[in-house]
């Protein structure tokens, strides 16, 4: 592997793609869940509600900020590192980003400066309809995004003229066949990485023992959430298993490091391995017999091919795949642990009171983030060599640009998102320990503290505030 | 070429240069905020400030992304060529709009050290403004294309001629957001706002002078499109109006109206864009293609026109009722709440 221009691109393009899906995996669930509480708090008129969302929305507003900013990047970086590839599929996948421009981004954006700064201006009924505009545009955004990698993934409804993909069928292109469980899969994770993450700030304060009501909301609410779209999350990654062996075989035995050709079974499932490339073998192998036939073609004795099949051009690399598809079942495995654990102990009526399950939960903020890089890098490694399938090659799609030229932006974006997502983590680190409001802190259950809010609250809080997105 | 073909590329290159339009009158004055922010040490005049734009930034750098996705989304050759042509300026210009925009956030969490965010959020502006003014010089002058790629070399942007038009946009942004601030706040400000503002029109009108000169002059097709009979009969209406316009910001920045200042400058704006457009027409990438040799396929143009059809005028609908929600509640004061 060298660096040349193409590698390069690559590297650039994996590390900004990488940084930026990290902050819609968690405003796609956040602006979700501060919309969710102030309906709740229009519909129970308990300020406890509101000043919850508030706390968040100060979070929101910071990870949405990195999210646009690293977003932009994206959409210009087509032109600019990958300008044949944006020839080539322009015409098909061009249209899609400009439906998410025209139907989501602008959406978003607009609305977020009501959601932000509205808290006291605009009548609430404006406010909260804002933050559900927010939240939708998100959803829209993922809707065009992820179609848009779908066609990638699996070109349909297109013809290809003078080397030129051009639509024929835009409703082909649009829900090509990988889209839909793409689209939930993707949903869910953000919607689950938001909940440990709720989850774990919950935790964090009661056990240091501070926002004890409103923590309880957050355990209760974010488990709430895991207990139920992490199961099914389980299940429609086992059904995105089968799209995968059904449109992009060769993935498929990337992921289950097969080696053999044939469609014989039955496949046993490694476990872990160290595979290789150049020899074509696995070292270092543990498997159990028959059970990659079990979960992948749901019959004793079934096979699907193997690496040996595809000619060596046309093979993904295995090592990345097959790690990155293990840590992301093993993290949603520990979701599971995790979920469960928490709902029969709220079930129970003892919920918070094991320390070592709010210990456990406090560290569980970044898993959500890991298991979706995880799925990325097994969508996109196992994608290769194709950037989209069968229409153009990943080497042929860069841009007649320098190494030289992409080697210098690469150590900028390098050093300019390390500082950005440093200084980030930092602030949005002393957002939670500053907690939610004082104006509420621990309000009984049900007394409405309106008067707190209205003044005091608002005193005390522009000082700080100002410009912080209150 | 049917007439579908024909009219396409017509009408997406008007929105196209529409959303290019828009979101340089209103990230520009946004970005002018940035570039002027050194020019008061006082914080809550810094706050001030910010507290003009801040429920408005994202919105209008929205339009980035549809200027720069229309033209993938519409010409799809151009966009191949341009964005790598441009490398350097155009990623330089995303970092720097990474800085300015997490400093919203960032130097609000950050206080009372919020120092090094100050310097991102101006260095920033300045920075994206001066790489914007150099990405349109660098099209004005021409881009090398063999076998409808990019084929010149990394450097092949940096001219004098796109040097100077970046300065020249730092200038106009910094007029537009001065303006804007005359617009939106009041006192030691708005007073100072007023001072600036009136260099900044000398200096701008100076840049658009030269601009104007150093085209034909150093163009040959640019030359040909103002000189030639019979366009140069009804071509001198745009100096003309452009000076008479300034003339009245001028006099308007002296008689301490409030808003018309900034529209003026609007006008301004406006007006160069629309002489660079004649200068440029039917180029999208001078000397070589033409919206029509760049243009996707019909059908493709016809699917997103679908898009902009239905989805536009609800997007400048609710980004007009936003702005309306908050100009109408007046000035904003000094250490007030500001919008929060
Ligand atoms: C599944 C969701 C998802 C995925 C896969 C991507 N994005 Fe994204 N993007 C969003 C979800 C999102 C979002 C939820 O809409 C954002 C995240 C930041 C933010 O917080 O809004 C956003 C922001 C965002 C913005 C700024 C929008 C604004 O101003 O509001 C741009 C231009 C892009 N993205 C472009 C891209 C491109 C070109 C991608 C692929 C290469 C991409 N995004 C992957
Ligand atoms: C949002 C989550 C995503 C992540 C984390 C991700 C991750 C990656 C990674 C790791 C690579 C490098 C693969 C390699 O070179 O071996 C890559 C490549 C690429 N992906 Fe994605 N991807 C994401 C979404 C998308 C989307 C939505 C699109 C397009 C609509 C896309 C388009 C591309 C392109 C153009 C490349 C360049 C080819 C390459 O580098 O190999 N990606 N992505
Ligand atoms: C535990 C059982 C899980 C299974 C069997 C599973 C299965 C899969 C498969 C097969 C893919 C590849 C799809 C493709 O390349 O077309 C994938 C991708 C992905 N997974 Fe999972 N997954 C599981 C859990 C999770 C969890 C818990 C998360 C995050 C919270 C997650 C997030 C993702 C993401 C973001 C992608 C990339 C988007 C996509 O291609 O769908 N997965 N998953």
């Amino acid at each position: 592997m060298e660096l040349d221009a193409v590698m390069l691109a690559r590297m650039q393009f994996a590390f900004t793609i990488a940084f930026h899906i990290i902050f819609p995996s968690f405003t796609i669930g956040l602006s979700a869940w501060i919309a969710t509480l102030l309906v709740i708090w229009r519909r129970t008129g308990k300020d406890h509600y509101r000043d919850l969302a508030k706390f968040w929305t100060k979070i929101f507003a910071v990870s949405f900020g990195m999210g646009v900013v690293s977003g932009i990047v994206m959409s210009y970086e087509f032109g600019t590192n990958w300008s044949h590839f944006s020839l080539v599929v322009g015409n098909v996948v061009g249209p899609l980003i400009g439906y998410e421009v025209l139907t989501a981004f602008f959406l978003e954006a607009t609305f977020l400066g009501i959601l932000l700064f509205g808290w006291n201006r605009f009548p609430p009924g404006l406010h909260v309809l804002a933050a559900c505009f927010v939240a939708v545009g998100t959803l829209f955004s993922a809707f065009w995004i992820l179609s848009a990698n779908s066609w990638m993934q699996y070109p349909t409804g297109h013809a290809i003229e003078n080397g030129i993909a051009v639509p024929a069928d835009w409703l082909a292109v649009v829900f090509s066949p990988t889209f839909p469980l793409r689209f939930f899969h993707m949903v869910f994770a953000a919607y689950i990485t938001t909940a440990f993450v709720v989850i774990a700030t919950g935790a964090r304060y009661l056990l240091a023992g501070t926002h004890k009501a409103h923590a309880m909301t957050m355990l209760k609410m974010g488990l709430g959430l895991a207990v139920v779209l992490v199961p099914l999350q389980i299940l429609v990654g086992d059904a995105s298993g089968d799209d995968v062996l059904r449109y992009q075989p060769a993935k498929l035995a990337a992921i289950e490091a097969k080696w053999e050709a044939g469609t014989e079974g039955p496949v046993p499932l490694v476990l872990f391995a160290i595979p290789s490339d150049e020899e074509e073998r696995n070292y270092f192998e543990i498997s159990v017999p028959r059970l990659a036939s079990i979960i992948v073609t749901k019959s004793w004795d079934g096979g699907f091919e193997g690496l040996k099949d595809f000619a060596v051009d046309d093979r993904p690399p295995v090592l990345l795949p097959f790690f990155a598809f293990r840590i992301m079942v093993g993290l949603g495995v520990i979701m599971l642990g995790l979920a469960f654990w928490g709902g029969i102990s709220w079930g129970r009526g003892n919920l918070g009171k094991s320390r070592l399950y709010l210990r456990l939960a406090s560290w569980s903020w970044p898993i959500g983030f890991l298991a979706v890089l995880s799925g990325w890098v097994v969508a996109e490694v196992g994608r290769q060599p194709w950037l989209a399938t069968g229409i153009l090659r990943t080497v042929d799609a860069a841009s007649p640009i320098s190494a030289a030229q992409v080697a210098t932006t690469l150590v900028l974006f390098v050093i300019v998102y390390g500082i950005v997502f440093s200084a980030g983590l930092i602030y949005i680190n002393r957002l939670i320990n500053k907690g939610p409001g004082p104006a509420t802190m621990e309000p009984p259950d049900g007394v409405p503290n309106r008067p707190l809010t209205g003044a005091t609250g608002a005193e005390a809080e522009t000082g700080t505030e100002a410009t912080a997105g209150g | 070429m049917s007439p579908m073909e024909f009219y396409l590329p017509i009408v997406w290159a008007v929105l196209i240069a529409a959303a290019v339009g828009l979101y340089v009158i209103l990230d520009g004055f946004d970005l002018g905020i940035g570039i002027l922010f050194p020019f008061t040490r006082k914080e809550e005049e810094r706050d001030t400030m910010i507290n003009t734009i801040a429920p408005f930034w994202d919105g209008n750098e929205t339009w980035l992304i549809l200027g720069g996705g229309g033209l993938w989304v519409a010409f799809p050759a151009a966009y191949s060529i341009i964005m790598p042509a441009n490398y350097l300026p155009v990623i330089v210009m995303l970092l720097a709009l990474i800085f300015r925009g997490v400093s919203f956030e960032f130097r609000g969490v950050a206080k009372p050290k919020h120092g090094a965010w100050d310097i991102a959020f101006t260095a920033g502006s300045t920075i994206a403004a001066f790489a914007q003014g150099v990405i349109l010089g660098s099209l004005i002058q021409g881009i090398t294309v063999v076998d409808n790629k990019f084929a010149g070399g990394a450097f092949d942007w940096l001219t004098p001629f796109s040097l100077m038009c970046g300065v020249g946009l730092v200038l106009g942004y910094a007029l537009l957001g001065a303006t804007w601030l005359i617009a939106r706040t009041e006192g030691e400000i708005e007073a100072r706002a007023r001072g600036h503002a009136r260099m900044l029109m000398l200096a701008v009108l100076v840049f658009v002078g030269v601009v104007s000169l150093w085209t034909p002059l150093g163009f040959e097709r640019i030359q040909e499109r103002w000189f030639s009979t019979p366009s140069i009969y009804f071509l001198w209406i745009l100096p003309a109006v452009t000076l008479l316009v300034a003339f009245g910001a001028w006099r308007w920045l002296a008689s301490g109206a409030v808003a018309k200042p900034f529209f003026a400058t609007i006008a301004l704006f406006l007006l160069c864009f629309i002489g660079l457009a004649i200068s440029t027409f039917p180029y999208l990438v001078p000397p070589t293609l033409t919206i029509w040799d760049a243009a996707a396929v019909p059908d493709s143009q016809i699917f997103s026109l679908i898009g902009v059809l239905l989805m536009l005028p609800i997007i400048l609908g609710y980004t007009v009722f936003v702005y309306w929600t908050f100009l109408r509640h007046g000035k904003v004061v000094v250490g007030s709440e500001g919008y929060h």
